[in-house]
């Protein structure tokens, strides 16, 4: 035995067994000496990586299969379903208000957006998209766009720490924790929120949020030059991903790109404004755009994309006027209040109070609205919105029942992930991180 | 002159009351639901097991069908040999246009949808699945939402086949960008699209059997006890019918 032999079957994590496709060697890291020294062996240059699913740069529980020439990658494959937890199925088996429980969980990053996708197909299955208080939509495009920038912060925060620039990691998670804040002020939770709810939101903002909100609007601006500072223009950064990931119009068009990816080839459509739903229309903002179709363009047009919810969300506290944040239809506006308690957000005891002391027909309307929910007429839809990562649309049927016959989310990621291949094939291996983080796959809004 | 104030312009045509009124569309019943919470025989105490509950979706739709949806038929009229054959039937509803097309026509409808410059769908939206098991012969629907970015507008299309050949041929010839999506509707409801590149499951592990999402599927699940007392897994609690 030579020493090399022995040094391999010392480590128990650093294998190799022969196999039909040849051998197989399994590496898990800082064994890669071993390794080296083993392949010298085989006569083949063709060598086949697998990459994941628990890998700290793949973005995620994402599997890539590379095939390797040297450095240079001739095949890319990806590997998905890891993170596939049901929730479309699930849905089917809970009232119309409880799948926004479910939904939120979709894309972690983007929960409020998952909600309102949801919750905008159900108000169109039920009509009511017009009877929406005014309060109530406002309050959905503030979360929203809040959301947005706190998933462009981890976009970059995670992309940046994996071509291996650690400040702009620590700088995003901690600007996304002031975001969190808020939102945990308002919903309750940091993620998860099911806030956004069929007719409104669950409730009404909470005294301080709009102080709260101010301040993070002047805290956000000096923390995002810090960011863009750190990134925009500095030369290890460009040369990592300048001419990265490239995927032109006519690739984003075939392969049904959106968002960011779609935006950085110079198209600049974003639903916000072709589409607009939840009163976008009358927001001013800019839809940015790149025209240089790589991984910086991306970058670049999520440090603009910030600014500009930022715009949006200082317009939205001007809109906010006082009024009711639940659709005023008695048999859809959901009958329990929330209320801020020493410990949090909880059942308000008022509400409890009044349908346990005071009133039996309120007993019986929050029990049958809770556990029976309400009936949405039969039918189906597809609403479309633009979530950070592109077209967010969620197909819904309704057979006329008190819960979803079929739910499911079209999302953004699942669909994007599918450029990898073609922005990854013919470049280096080092490309493909770059490529992948551009994207901003959230494995849980892939596998759902 | 001739051009009086009150003479009625292109643009008033199109306005909301000038509009020829939609007529509505005919309802098509897929399934009928007997009882109320679901429960056989002498489970149900509550004296509604007689109920008798009709499903409907709504049902073709005659023209006009409002707005630009009319121009976009005569132009797929114009272009597709064949249209009637082509297309089963048309459904507005909810001002969401729906196209159901025969499966063997599908590409060629695809390929007219997308290429032809005023209707121009460029982007296809995917491919989901639905399962009617009391739809007899057209158990399996597949439904692409198509985008047109030139126009700014979204149509839909369906496409059925029966459980026991669960055949539609694939799009992605026309749409790349459906691969995933085809494969995630045969992954969940084994629905076999014929001529994609490579039609294998994407979320499920590759040896697993059946089709989860289908309506035949158990959701699975263990009862749980709560508070000393045990709830059923979510598919086998009481539920409304």
């Amino acid at each position: 035995m030579t020493d090399q032999q022995e040094q391999q079957s010392a480590d128990a994590y650093s294998t190799s067994r022969e196999t039909t496709e040849g051998t197989v060697y399994t590496v898990s890291g800082q064994d890669w000496d071993t390794l080296a020294a083993g392949l010298g062996e085989t006569s083949d240059e063709r060598i086949v990586v697998n990459m994941g699913p628990q890998h700290p740069s793949t973005h995620g529980v994402l599997r890539l299969i590379l095939e390797l020439d040297g450095e240079t990658v001739t095949n890319c494959r990806l590997g998905i379903g890891y993170l596939h937890t049901g929730i479309e199925k699930n849905c089917e088996y809970r009232n119309w208000t409880q799948g926004v429980t479910f939904v939120t969980r979709m894309d972690y990053l983007a929960p409020l957006f998952n909600e309102y996708a949801y919750v905008a197909g159900v108000e169109r299955l039920l009509g009511i998209q017009d009877e929406i208080p005014e309060r109530a939509n406002v309050i959905r495009v503030l979360m929203m766009e809040l959301n947005r920038i706190s998933s462009h912060l981890v976009a970059l925060a995670t992309g940046g720490m994996e071509l291996g620039a650690l400040t702009p990691m620590t700088f995003g998670f901690r600007d996304r924790e002031e975001i969190l804040d808020v939102f945990e002020m308002i919903t309750g939770l940091r993620m998860n929120h099911a806030y956004i709810r069929p007719g409104g939101v669950s409730q009404d903002l909470p005294p301080g949020a709009i102080d709260r909100i101010r301040d993070l609007l002047t805290l956000l601006p000096k923390r995002l030059a810090d960011l863009e500072g750190l990134l925009v223009g500095n030369a290890i950064w460009m040369q990592r991903t300048s001419g990265v990931g490239y995927l032109d119009l006519t690739g984003c068009m075939a392969l049904g790109i959106t968002g960011p990816v779609l935006r950085a080839t110079g198209l600049p459509h974003d639903l916000r404004k072709s589409q607009p739903y939840c009163g976008y229309e009358s927001y001013e903002f800019d839809v940015p755009t790149e025209t240089t179709c790589d991984a910086y363009g991306r970058f670049l047009i999520r440090i603009a994309e910030m600014k500009e919810s930022l715009k949006i969300v200082e317009q939205c506290l001007d809109k906010l006027k006082p009024g009711p944040v639940m659709v005023a239809d008695k048999k859809i506006a959901w009958p329990a209040q929330l209320a801020l308690g020493g410990d949090g957000l909880g059942n308000s005891l008022d509400h409890i109070r009044h349908i346990m002391g005071q009133s039996m027909e309120a007993l019986i309307h929050h029990f049958k609205l809770v556990t029976e929910g309400f009936s949405v007429p039969a039918g189906q839809v597809y609403t479309a919105i633009e979530s950070p990562r592109g077209e967010l649309g969620v197909h819904l049927v309704s057979d006329g029942g008190t819960r979803p016959y079929r739910v499911h989310f079209r999302d953004p990621s699942f669909n994007n992930l599918q450029a990898a291949p073609a922005m990854a094939e013919g470049s280096m291996i080092a490309d493909v991180i770059a490529a992948i983080a551009s994207i901003d796959p959230v494995m849980g809004g892939v596998d759902r | 002159m001739s051009d009086a104030p009150d003479a009625p312009t292109e643009i008033d045509k199109h306005l909301p009351e000038n509009r020829p009124p939609v007529p509505e569309p005919a309802a098509e019943t897929i399934d009928v639901r007997r009882g109320m919470f679901r429960a056989d025989g002498t489970g149900d105490t509550s004296g509604y097991g007689g109920l008798v509950r009709a499903i409907q979706l709504p049902g073709a739709s005659q023209r006009p069908y409002g707005g630009w949806f009319d121009a976009a038929a005569d132009q797929l009229e114009r272009v597709l040999p064949d249209f009637g054959d082509a297309i089963e039937k048309v459904v507005v509803d909810r001002d969401e246009l729906t196209l159901f097309v025969r499966r063997e026509r599908l590409t060629q409808v695809m390929q007219a949808l997308r290429d032809d410059p005023t209707l121009r769908f460029e982007m296809c939206m995917g491919v989901s699945g639905a399962h009617y098991p009391h739809e007899t012969g057209r158990e399996l629907h597949a439904v692409y939402p198509l985008m047109s970015v030139t126009h700014n507008r979204r149509i839909r299309v369906e496409v059925v086949c029966s459980d026991e050949d669960p055949h539609i041929p694939s799009v992605t010839s026309v749409y790349p960008g459906n691969d995933w999506h085809e494969r995630e509707a045969w992954d969940f409801f084994g629905i076999v699209f014929d001529g994609h590149p490579a039609l294998t499951r994407i979320e499920m592990p590759d040896d697993w059997p059946g089709h989860p999402q289908r309506k035949d599927y158990p959701l699975g699940g263990i009862p749980v006890e709560y508070k000393g007392a045990q709830i059923p897994p979510p598919d086998e609690r009481r539920a409304y019918s």
